[in-house]
This record gives structure tokens, C-alpha cells and sequence, in this order.
């Protein structure tokens, strides 16, 4: 696999980059979504991370300004028959930011270290498709299956053929680490002076709450094509203020946008607002264990009521999509003809109207009102959007109470009272696949399982499509579950998401994808 | 009650106390800004009770056509938006429309549709938000195509609608209503626990007072906000328990200040005299030392009234306010700072019905200090 | 003197101790855990998690642990920023919040303070009014709503100064949050600065300095200041061990990276150390500062002596 379209592209930039401003330090002042909870690529989970961490290291496999996935330290790679082994060649040059080369052994160090219990990793999970990796992460011992046959071939052995394993290795619990400068330091080695990369940048300086300072990377493979001296990332937990700092010029891109600014900000800054599909789904969950909901009528019944477009263009601006299905669009290894609820092109009077029949069957109505809750975590357009529903579902005889939490209080609940009838959540996808969706809504996976949805077949067909190598026939499958899914609607999903950026126009080389994935090293300043 | 007329009342030897709360109510008579005040307060009190009734919105009332819409004295829906209304109304129907005339006040519309049409598709009409009695007029002997009328709702919306599409007017008067109400229950509650604890502790004196004063220090350093959350899992936002909550934790002041001064009025030779002849702590407490508080307390009240309604908004500003569908007034302006340019009328019109009430109250907070202050004569 | 200072900060000891223990336990009621997000852990992972912070020990022995390290100096690992430990977090915020809190401090002073003297001086007159009705209106508007309208037509249209960050404490980032900081507080120093220079002016010991024809500026600030300051310092102790501590709404909007925002996110994340820290450091803070304020009593008024 080669690019070389794409770096003539970026060499070409990079010149006239280059040209343009000859001495000065060209510095990048990026808008992050917050502050990095760790740099520790094993201990991380954010996007904030996941941005900075994707400059800083570089992966086997990474992501290009589209998202697709293509070579990073890895040149090439084989897979075996049944895909359950990969062997990936690395690159002769990749090298550390201390000058020592990056080898196969240094992903197999830094593997082993996110499955150790003991650095307490929050995304061991991702990786769980390597062999032995989920009975390490639980403390059972074991060996993982990943070996360095020689400094230059890495081979990883699966459990079971995993078409997304790929786009998996993408993410950051996969990049490798400096083993020596880890042992040396410990948990200090994420810290300035200390962290040892393999990336296009180095680590600078980070202040909690002001900003990561990164520098350009002099011992990175393509060092010559990196546009940028520094970037610098700011968080912003309050978008509006990365709004104005935009504005005022002094970041070129936001991360995020507030739902609310966004009417105005398209307004007056056009086309420097970006709106992306994203892989995530915002639902409500709906609990299905518990009386009436156990009724599929009454869950049916609440989600036809709901207006999704009214939601989409007003509550949320357009910045988000009505959802008939629980599968985003756009995602790899699936069907061409995506299941979907089926009064999806019902007009809404209709739905209403066959809510209300549905209603009545289950033994509700205006006389006989059916007492709900709507419990959401404070924040963003939640309270909008739980308000419009509820005005939804009054002509339903629904009558709706709310139950607002901060977010730790409403997710422990969610994981383990359980005491919802009817409450919000939102899903953005790790990687590419339907799999990543459907595994939601799994019996024994009570921690996201918010409609309490207990399906024995439901189960069976995701047991049956991880066990199946053809991606069609799997994808088949999978489409079946999720139709039955969609026929209990035990979460209700109400919108998919989009990424909002803010993008100045000086900047080049950030094009909207559906991973929202712009790494520093693939874009320049023109003026 | 007593049958004695209210005269003989009034005819009864001055009591010094009395004088001095005469004198009080003259001068604050003669403060014009106090005045003033409390007429706003009033006026406020009466939009707070009796707005919501009156307004022609319910203030929880959702509508989905006129999503922020900007505050005018203009009737919506604007002529311009009508037609193109009625046709998406239509589409959503599965009529064709063929003509679409707007006659004043009414809308006369022929579509017309593949199959026969039911004549029940004018609920299409009627159940947007801008058209209401729609009838069908005229249709053909194949029933492929209708002429029907509908009147074009004429709404008012003083100062515009929020993001959910509700009259921003009547939800002002409600948050008016929900935001004094918060201070008044916050405060009383706060008043009670303050004076009663700070006069004992100031009149006890000694170790029981360094105690119960070291108690005080302790709570005001604790961590206010997980007092908040907790109170918001266990109570589940209800605004009342909440408030009478933190009340108990806004005592923390007006204990001090009624312990000030219960220490130097313990001094004072009435409060001696009261000892000397046997009267009980309670009843020293209870007939002269909190009457004699009173004047610092009343003036501390009305500020605490503010500072309560602040506190309300800086929590709302958190997420942590007043539970939906209800509002209040720091609700509605943490909303509106959101959208600061793109809708403005948001933030403007509650913050003026916060700015209004604040200020009457400090303004009255300052006569009342100046008209009770015993050194001002 | 010294002996009562010395005194007071040893009997500050066990109320530390009390706030520690009261804040410790009061945040474990509350639902939800440190690693309780909008991404749900795998339950393998949160067993580790909450092994790595000892949170799966029984929580009188999390307790004494807590004290334990206390007693070294260590406020412990934040549970939600893990490459930083308590310590860290807070000394590299605390300058920050107290050079935006103590500038704006300042502020509030010498412009409330002049406000107030300015108004008693002219009670009762138009520019009585207009000193007192612009103090108020510094309470009554939110901060939240002041902060981005100084960042939106300061930072956005006027493009005077930045709209926001820190960059490395830049004298011009300063101006829009310490003004945003300070406004209220001016408002509060104005009127009681104006309350009780009216009582001071009116006193026998200043009406003896007019009758003498001293000058009035001179009057007001060797003699009636003095005594008018009182009330003041008795609000600035409590205000003053608050703004320094920092303010979540000003750092949030402009965002700065000061302690401010620790307490309110770190509370909403259930980061239990983080809190903790920040708790002692506001506890510090307040009973520092209600000792200065009666040293400050003691000096200003000699009617009070402590021994």
C-alpha cells in the first residue's frame, strides 16, 4: 500500500510552505475538545487524548486526512487464510525522538503493558481481540499473542477473525512505547523532558487547563513533509469560548461547537463551520425489564411519536441526523440496504395516529395517562431535547416527569440501579463497524445495556457473526440482529451524530471525515 | 382577638420600641429610592402570582413552528413564512398543491393528491401551529382534489420564544415567580436557624460559644457543591426541599451577625435587669434580645434575598437549577448567554427582570439600613 | 499579639482536621465514581481502575490512608488527571488564581473604595445616585453573562485584547478577568465604604478636624477612612479567601488555568482527591484570612485588644 498521491500533495504544500516563510516558527494554535486526562497512550479514553496522542506517536497502521487507514510504522502486512494472524513489516527508518530505531519488540512491550491489571488501562477492552489479551487484562496470566519474529517483523494472533482489527490498531491504545524510557521513569514518563516519541512531534510542555505544547519532531521518518514548528492545543470545556478566539484569531480550528451558536455562527463565518457525519447514535434507552415498559407496543409507540427531524434541524440546528436505526450510516462491513424502523418514511400525523392506537392496546391513554421519566446528565442540548419529546408524546396521554443528574450520578445509575424508565445516552463508535453498535445491546453486557434488552437470539446472531469470516454473509447477519432490534426498540435511537469544527481558512489540508481525525502532521498554514 | 377597638390601640402609652420603629417607617417614607422599591417589588410579587394566568402563553407550551423567534410587537406568523408553510403542511399530507392564496386572515388552498382524498386531511392544517379551523370547501366528484380554508393564527410574542419554541414572556413571569420564591424560602429558613443559633451562641457565651462559632467556621468551608448534588439525587430536584436546603446553609452569616450583636446587647441594662429578676434564658432570648436584633436581620434579609437568587443562577449556570418544565430567572439567562449574538432578546429580557428585582431589593436593603440605623438622626 | 496569632492557628488544627474528615466522607455519598462517564467501563477494567486507586478497599481504611498521607504532605494521585498527582495540579494552578484574585482584589479596593468616599461625600445628590445605582448594577448582572459580553466586545470586535488564555500570565490576558472578577466586589467595597464613611464623617473626632479647617481630602483619608475601612475588611477577609482561591465561571470563560475550576469539575467528575485538595487549600484560605481580618481589627481600631 502506498500514497503517492497524497505525498506529492503534502510535499508540494510543505515547499510553498516552506517558501513562503522562511525563518519564522510556524505555530498551529488548535482548539481540543479538554484536557487531556493522561498522555499516557495505555491509561487513555478521550478524544482530547486520542488528537494529541495521534500527533505525538505513531502507530503500525494510521489515518489519513480521509480517514482511511493506511501505513504508518507498519510498511505492509499479510494475513493467513482464516485472518487470524497478522504479520506487519516495519519501516527501516521510523525512529524514536532519542534516535533509537522503534522495532517490532517495542509493540510487543507496550501490548503487554496495557493488558498488565496494574496500569489500570481504561481501553484494554479494545484490544481484547489479540490472543490471551482478556485473560491477561483480568489478572489470569497468560501470554499474549503478539511476537517480535525479528526488529523489523511483528506478527499479532488473534482469538477469532476480526474484520475491523485494523482500524482497531488505528486507535491509541495501539501505539507502541519507548520501553527504556518507561522503565527509567515509570508513570513520569508521560512528563516533558521524560516522554520519548515516535511521532511527528515531541511533547513540550503541559499546563493543565491552559495548554499541550508540542514540538516538531526532528528524528520523525518524514520529518521534511511536518508543515508546523509547534502546536499548541487549548482546551476548551466552554465552546463558546473557543468561538471567540477564533474569531478573534487567535486558534485556527475549534474542536466543537455549541449546538446553540451554531445558526449564528453559520451565519456570519460560512463555510469555516464544518458539519461532519460522525459515527454515534444519541438514544434513549428504554427500560425494557421493568413494567409497562416490558411492553414492545408501549416502546414502539413512544418512538414513532418522536419528531426526529424537528429534533435534527431545531432543537440541535441541523448539526445533527434523524435516526430510523441504531447502525449510523457510512459504516464499514455492512449491508448496502440498512435495516431501519419501518414507519422511517411514515408522515409524522400518521405515526402519531398509530402511537396513539398502539397506546391504547397497551391500556393507556389521555384517560388513562402513562406516567414516564425521562432521566438525562445535565449538559449541552439534553434538557432542549427531553423537553421537545415530552411535548411529543403528550398527545400520546404520556404524561413525562424529569429526572436530571450530573453525568457520574446518571451513568452509575444507568450501569447499576438501573431505575430508568426512560433515559438518555449517546454511543460514538471506536471504530468502523456495525459490531461496535450492536454489542450495546447485549444481555451479559449489563454496563451499556441501558434498555435492559435480554434477547437469547438477539445474542446468538452477534455470537454467530463474530465466529463468521465472509464479511458479506456477516454483514447479513448482523443486519438481521439489528432489524430485530429495531422491532423491540429497547433503546430508542433518536439522532446520529455529527462532528462540528470550526476550521480557519489559513489552514489546509482538513478534510471533514467520518472519524473527525485530522492529524497536525497532514495539514500546513497558507496565508 | 380582643374586642378592644384598634384605637385604644394606638392610644396606649408609646413604648420606646415602638417609637423607634415609627420613626423607622417615616424616614423610609421619605426615601424615594426605597419607595420606589418597593413598589417594583410589588409590582413584580403581583406579575410573579398572577402572570402566568393571565398570559396569553402557557409557559410551558411548546411551539414546534416558531423555534427562536425573535421578541416583536409584530403578530407571527410573518406574511412572508405563511404560503411557504401551508405547502410543506400540504406535502407532509401527500396533496400536490395547485394554488395557495392568503386573504387576509384566511388561507385558501386546492391540492390535489393521486389517490381520493380523505376529507380528514384538514387535521394537516389544523395541527400546525399557524392555521386553526380548517374546512374543506369545495371537492371534486372524483375526490382527487380539494379546495380548503384555514384561518392564519396570529400569535404575540413579546419577547420572542426560546430554543424549545415557548413564549419567553410567560416563562419571564413564571421564572419572576419561581425566583422569589426561592429567596423568600431560602431566607426565612436561613432567618430561623441564623438568629436562633447565633443568639444562643452569643448569649451563652464562653465555651459553648467558641464552640458553636468553631462549628460555623468548619461549615463554611466545606465543600458547598457537593451539598448541592446530594441534595439534587436525594430530593430529585425538588426546588423546595432544595432551597429550604440551602437556607440551611446561608445561615451561616446571619449567625454571626445576631451573635454581634446579642453580645453587646447582653451588656446593656435592661437585659441585666431581665437576669436580675429571674427571668429564664429562653425568655430573655425570646422578649429582648432577638426584638432588639431585628433591625441588622431585616436589613441583612433583603440582601440575602439577592444573593439567593444569585446563587440559584450561578447553579443553573452548572446545570444543577430549576427542574423543567419550570424555570427560573437564572435559568433563563444562563440560557440565553449561550446564544449572546445570534439571539439576544434571550438574555436581554430576563436579565431586565433580574436587574429590576436586584436592584429593588438592595435599594430597599439600603433605605431600611439608613431608616433603622439609630445614629442617623 | 504574637501568642493570640500563634494560639488561633493551633486551635485552626482540629478544624482542618473536621473539614478533612466532613468533606471526606460527604463526598463518597454522593452516586457515581470517579470512572462513571458517559463511556461506560468494561467491568474487567474498572476492576482494575478501582484496585490501582485502592478503591476497592472498605472506606474507613481509604480513610485512614488518605490521612495517612496527608500526614507526609501527599494529597494523593487525581483519580481523572493521572499524569498528575494533587500536589502538582494545585501548584501549578494556585499562582494563577491568586494573581488574577489579588489583582482583582486590588481593584475592588481603590475603585470601590474612591466610589464609596466619592458618594459620602456627596450624599444624597445626583452623584450619590449614579455611584450607588452603577455599584448595584455590578451585583445584580451575573458574572457569567458579564465575562463573555467584556471577552465579545473587548476580545471580538474591539480586538483590544485577547479574548481569552492565560499565555503565561501576559499582562494583557489579565485585564478582561480581573475586571470580570472585580466588578462585583467593587459594587459591595462602594456601598459599604459609602455607609460607613457617612457615620465616620459625621464623628466627633472628624467633626474636630473640620472645625480645625483641615482640608477635606485630607480629613477623609487621614481620619474618616480609617474608621470607614472596618466594615470593609470585615467583607474583604471571607471575599478575599474566595477570589483567591479562584473562580470556576471566570477561568471556565476565559480559560485559565487556575485552581477555581478543580473544586466544581472535580466535584461534578468525583475526582476524590482533587477535591480534597482543593477543599483544604479554600479551608486554609478561609481561616487565614478570618485571622488577618482580626489582626487587621486590632490594628485599625484600638478599641479591640486581643491577649
Amino acid at each position: 500500500m502506498s500514497h503517492p498521491i497524497l505525498s506529492t500533495t503534502l510535499l508540494a504544500t510543505t515547499l510553498l510552505c516552506a517558501s513562503l516563510i522562511p525563518a519564522t516558527a510556524v505555530t498551529y494554535v488548535r482548539g481540543n475538545d479538554g484536557d487531556p486526562e493522561t498522555l499516557d497512550q495505555h491509561k487513555t479514553s478521550t478524544i482530547a487524548e486520542s488528537n494529541i496522542l495521534r500527533d505525538l506517536y505513531e502507530g503500525l497502521v494510521i489515518y489519513n486526512t480521509a480517514a482511511e487507514v493506511i501505513p504508518g510504522v507498519a510498511t505492509a502486512w499479510e494475513t493467513n487464510a482464516d485472518g487470524t494472524v497478522y504479520t506487519f513489516t516495519l519501516r527501516d527508518d521510523a525512529k524514536w525522538s532519542n534516535g533509537d530505531p522503534v522495532t517490532a519488540s517495542d509493540f510487543v512491550y507496550s501490548l503487554n503493558r496495557i493488558m498488565d491489571p496494574a496500569t489500570g488501562a481504561k481501553y484494554a477492552n479494545i484490544l481484547y481481540p489479540i490472543r490471551g489479551a482478556e485473560a491477561l487484562n483480568k489478572g489470569e496470566g497468560g501470554t499474549l499473542g503478539v511476537t517480535a519474529i525479528d526488529d523489523h517483523t511483528l506478527e499479532i494472533t488473534l482469538e477469532r477473525p476480526t474484520p475491523y482489527f485494523l482500524e482497531l490498531l488505528t486507535h491509541q491504545t495501539g501505539l507502541p512505547m519507548h520501553p527504556a524510557s518507561v522503565d527509567e521513569f515509570g508513570t513520569d514518563f508521560v512528563q516533558p523532558g521524560n516522554m520519548v516519541t515516535n511521532g511527528a512531534f515531541t511533547l513540550s510542555s503541559f499546563t493543565p487547563n491552559d495548554k499541550v505544547v508540542l514540538q516538531k519532531n526532528p528524528m520523525f521518518h518524514s520529518a521534511d513533509t511536518v508543515a508546523f514548528d509547534t502546536v499548541e492545543y487549548v482546551p476548551f470545556e466552554d465552546r463558546a469560548n473557543c468561538a471567540r478566539r477564533f474569531e478573534a484569531g487567535e486558534v485556527l480550528s475549534c474542536s466543537d461547537i455549541a449546538a446553540e451558536q451554531i445558526k449564528d455562527l453559520r451565519n456570519r463565518l460560512g463555510d469555516q463551520v464544518r458539519v461532519a457525519p460522525y459515527l454515534g447514535v444519541y438514544y434513549y434507552g428504554v427500560n425494557s425489564a421493568h413494567e409497562p415498559f416490558d411492553d414492545p407496543r408501549i416502546r414502539q409507540a413512544l418512538s414513532m411519536a418522536i419528531d426526529r427531524e424537528f429534533i435534527a434541524d431545531e432543537i440541535w440546528s441541523g448539526t445533527m441526523l434523524p435516526a430510523y436505526s441504531w447502525v449510523p450510516p457510512g459504516i464499514g462491513n455492512y449491508v448496502d440496504e440498512r435495516p431501519q424502523l419501518d414507519y422511517a418514511t411514515l408522515p409524522m400525523l400518521d405515526r402519531e395516529d398509530a402511537a396513539i392506537a398502539l397506546l391504547a392496546e397497551a391500556g393507556y391513554g389521555p384517560d388513562a395517562p402513562l406516567p414516564v421519566e425521562i432521566s438525562y446528565n445535565n449538559g449541552e442540548n439534553h434538557k432542549n431535547t427531553a423537553t421537545a419529546i415530552a411535548s411529543m408524546w403528550e398527545p400520546l396521554g404520556v404524561d413525562v416527569s424529569f429526572n436530571v443528574r450530573d453525568a457520574s450520578a446518571h451513568y452509575a445509575m444507568l450501569r447499576d440501579e438501573k431505575a430508568h424508565d426512560v433515559a438518555r445516552a449517546g454511543w460514538i463508535g471506536d471504530y468502523s463497524d456495525p459490531q461496535n453498535f450492536l454489542f450495546l445491546n447485549r444481555a451479559d453486557n449489563p454496563g451499556f445495556n441501558y434498555g435492559n434488552y435480554s434477547n437469547p437470539d438477539y445474542d446468538a446472531l452477534l455470537d454467530t457473526a463474530a465466529e463468521t469470516v465472509d464479511l458479506d454473509a456477516r454483514a447479513v447477519i448482523l443486519a438481521e440482529a439489528e432489524t430485530m432490534f429495531l422491532r423491540d426498540v429497547p433503546q430508542i435511537p433518536i439522532l446520529f451524530y455529527s462532528s462540528m469544527s470550526l476550521v480557519s481558512p489559513r489552514l489546509t489540508g482538513w478534510d471533514d471525515n467520518i472519524q473527525n481525525v485530522h492529524p497536525s502532521r497532514f495539514l500546513s498554514i497558507t496565508d | 382577638m380582643t374586642d378592644m377597638p384598634p384605637l385604644s390601640a394606638a392610644a396606649l402609652p408609646d413604648s420606646s420600641s415602638r417609637s423607634l420603629w415609627a420613626t423607622a417607617l417615616l424616614r423610609l417614607r421619605r426615601n424615594r429610592a426605597a419607595m420606589g422599591s418597593i413598589v417594583v417589588l410589588i409590582l413584580l410579587s403581583l406579575a410573579g402570582i398572577f402572570g402566568p394566568m393571565l398570559s396569553p402563553h402557557d409557559y410551558a407550551r411548546v411551539y414546534p413552528a416558531f423555534v427562536k423567534v425573535p421578541a416583536s410587537v409584530e403578530a407571527y406568523p410573518r406574511a412572508a413564512d405563511i404560503l411557504p408553510a401551508a405547502e410543506q403542511v400540504l406535502t407532509r399530507a401527500r396533496l400536490t398543491p395547485d394554488t395557495i392564496r392568503l386573504d387576509g386572515t384566511v388561507l385558501t388552498v386546492t391540492a390535489s393528491a393521486s389517490r381520493p382524498i380523505d376529507p380528514r386531511v384538514t387535521r394537516y392544517l389544523d395541527r400546525s401551529d399557524l392555521f386553526s379551523n380548517a374546512r374543506v370547501t369545495a371537492t371534486a366528484p372524483d375526490d382527487l382534489s380539494v379546495t380548503m380554508q384555514a384561518d392564519v393564527a396570529r400569535y404575540y410574542f413579546f419577547a420572542g420564544t426560546d430554543a424549545n419554541g415557548r413564549d419567553l414572556l410567560a416563562r419571564i413571569l413564571i421564572s419572576i415567580r419561581i425566583s422569589l420564591m426561592i429567596g423568600a424560602l431560602a431566607t426565612t429558613v436561613a432567618l430561623i436557624v441564623g438568629v436562633a443559633y447565633g443568639a444562643t451562641a452569643g448569649y451563652l457565651g464562653g465555651r459553648i460559644d467558641s464552640l458553636m462559632m468553631r462549628l460555623v467556621d468548619i461549615l463554611y468551608s466545606l465543600p458547598f457543591i457537593f451539598f448541592v448534588i446530594l441534595l439534587v439525587v436525594f430530593f430529585g430536584r425538588n426546588i423546595v426541599l432544595m432551597f429550604i436546603a440551602v437556607g440551611m446553609v446561608e445561615w451561616l452569616d446571619m449567625a454571626r451577625i445576631v451573635r454581634g450583636q446579642t453580645i453587646s446587647l447582653r451588656r446593656r441594662e435592661f437585659v441585666q435587669a431581665a437576669d436580675a429578676l429571674g427571668v429564664g434564658a429562653g425568655g430573655i432570648l425570646r422578649r429582648h434580645i432577638i426584638p432588639n436584633t431585628l433591625g441588622p436581620v431585616i436589613v441583612y434579609m433583603t440582601l440575602l434575598i439577592p444573593k439567593v437568587i444569585l446563587l440559584e443562577s450561578f447553579l443553573s449556570f452548572l446545570g444543577l437549577g430549576v427542574q423543567e418544565p419550570l424555570s427560573s430567572l437564572g435559568v433563563l439567562i444562563s440560557e440565553g448567554a449561550k446564544d449572546m449574538r445570534g439571539a439576544p432578546y434571550m438574555l436581554l429580557y430576563p436579565s431586565i427582570a433580574l436587574t429590576l428585582l436586584l436592584f429593588a431589593l438592595n435599594f430597599l436593603g439600603d433605605g431600611l439600613r439608613d431608616a433603622l440605623d439609630p445614629k442617623d438622626r | 499579639m504574637f501568642r493570640y496569632v500563634l494560639r488561633r492557628l493551633l486551635g485552626a488544627i482540629p478544624t482542618l482536621f473536621l473539614i478533612v474528615t466532613g468533606a471526606f466522607f460527604l463526598i463518597r455519598v454522593a452516586p457515581g465514581g470517579p470512572f462513571d462517564r458517559e463511556r461506560t467501563l468494561e467491568p474487567t477494567v474498572m476492576a482494575n481502575l478501582n484496585r490501582v486507586f485502592h478503591l476497592d478497599e472498605p472506606l474507613w481504611q481509604q480513610y485512614f490512608y488518605y490521612l495517612g498521607n496527608l500526614a507526609r504532605g501527599d494529597l494523593g494521585p487525581s483519580f481523572v488527571y493521572r499524569d498528575f498527582s494533587v500536589g502538582q495540579l494545585l501548584a501549578s494552578g494556585l499562582p494563577v488564581s491568586m494573581t488574577l484574585g489579588g489583582l482583582a482584589l486590588l481593584l475592588a479596593l481603590v475603585v470601590g473604595g474612591i466610589l464609596g468616599c466619592i458618594a459620602a461625600l456627596r450624599q444624597n445628590t445626583g452623584i450619590d445616585y449614579a455611584v450607588i445605582a452603577t455599584a448595584t448594577f455590578g451585583i445584580t448582572v451575573p458574572n457569567f453573562v458579564v465575562a463573555p459580553l467584556l471577552a465579545l466586545v473587548f476580545g471580538v470586535w474591539l480586538s483590544w485584547l485577547p479574548a481569552g488564555g492565560w499565555n503565561d500570565g501576559n499582562p494583557a490576558n489579565l485585564v478582561l478577568p480581573v475586571i470580570a472578577l472585580a466588578l462585583p466586589q467593587i459594587a459591595v467595597v462602594a456601598r459599604l465604604i459609602r455607609g460607613s464613611m457617612i457615620e465616620a464623617l459625621r464623628s466627633d473626632h472628624v467633626r474636630t478636624a473640620r472645625a480645625y479647617g483641615l482640608p477635606t481630602w485630607m480629613i477623609v483619608i487621614i481620619h474618616a477612612l480609617r474608621a470607614a475601612c472596618l466594615p470593609a475588611v470585615s467583607y474583604i477577609g471571607p471575599a478575599a479567601a474566595g477570589l483567591l482561591t479562584g473562580s470556576i465561571i471566570i477561568e471556565q470563560i476565559f480559560g485559565l488555568p487556575g485552581i477555581g475550576r478543580y473544586f466544581v469539575t472535580g466535584a461534578l467528575n468525583r475526582d476524590y482527591t482533587l477535591v480534597m485538595g482543593t477543599v483544604i487549600i479554600i479551608a486554609i484560605f478561609v481561616v487565614l484570612f478570618n485571622l488577618l481580618v482580626d489582626v487587621l481589627y486590632a490594628l485599625l481600631d484600638p478599641r479591640v485588644r486581643y491577649d
